[in-house]
């Protein structure tokens, strides 16, 4: 399944775009996308942490994506 | 009641402040965020911050019912502003207004606690030699 993937931050340095697209062979998990993300941007692996969102909500790796969901890689958050 | 707002201008701090103004009210407390002009012994120029605005939001959103869940409150405001700030600028303005002040005090640093860990807003310092994305390295 080919996921289109927001880009925030750093993450966005790091993929050198603001929305990317990552084809995952088989289920469509959330860790499966950070795998196949990971594997594209190594340097992702630098980063302290980051998390994913599906439809504007946090999601843990066992999430299963859905045709349609909104994607986004969450960079360590620094507001405030 | 609820007031969140992501801002690409100033805000108008005392307009927040009205804004959380009742007769029910005993007390308001106010965190004001400002850019700072050093971090760690270096001089920053900038602040540039980003937001993930629609779950940005939702996630302030939750902060502020999670205070009224806490907390007997009566008005919990979260504005956050995002693009480039210059020093003294103000990215984040939280008021909280209860009958007590005690309850206003505990929300309102829950609020700006949680702010900086849950919702998706980043801040890149921009130093003279260089710029960091805050936070993003161990």
């Amino acid at each position: 399944m080919k996921i289109k993937v927001l880009a925030f931050g750093i993450a966005r340095d790091i993929m050198n775009a603001t929305i990317v697209e990552a084809m995952i062979d088989g289920e469509a998990t959330v860790a499966a996308l950070k795998k196949q993300l990971e594997t594209t941007y190594p340097k992702l692996h630098d980063l302290s942490s980051y998390m994913v969102a599906v439809n504007n909500e946090y999601a843990l790796p066992d999430v299963v994506l859905q045709p349609g969901d909104e994607v986004a890689i969450i960079p360590p958050v620094s507001g405030g | 009641m609820i007031d969140i707002q992501l801002h690409y201008a100033p805000i108008d701090i005392a307009a927040c402040i009205n804004k959380v103004m009742s007769p029910e009210t005993g007390g308001i407390d106010v965190f004001i965020g400002t850019v700072r002009n050093s971090t760690k012994g270096k001089k920053v120029l900038r602040l540039e911050f980003e937001a993930y605005e629609t779950m940005a939001v939702k996630e302030m959103t939750k902060i502020a019912a999670e205070i009224f869940r806490r907390w007997p409150t009566q008005k919990v405001l979260i504005h956050h502003r995002t693009g480039i700030m210059n020093i003294g600028e103000v990215p984040v303005v939280i008021a909280v207004a209860a009958a007590h002040r005690a309850a206003a005090f505990d929300a309102c640093r829950y609020a700006i606690d949680t702010l900086k860990q849950t919702v998706p807003i980043w801040k890149k310092e921009v130093f003279e030699d260089g710029e960091v994305w805050v936070a993003a390295h161990p």
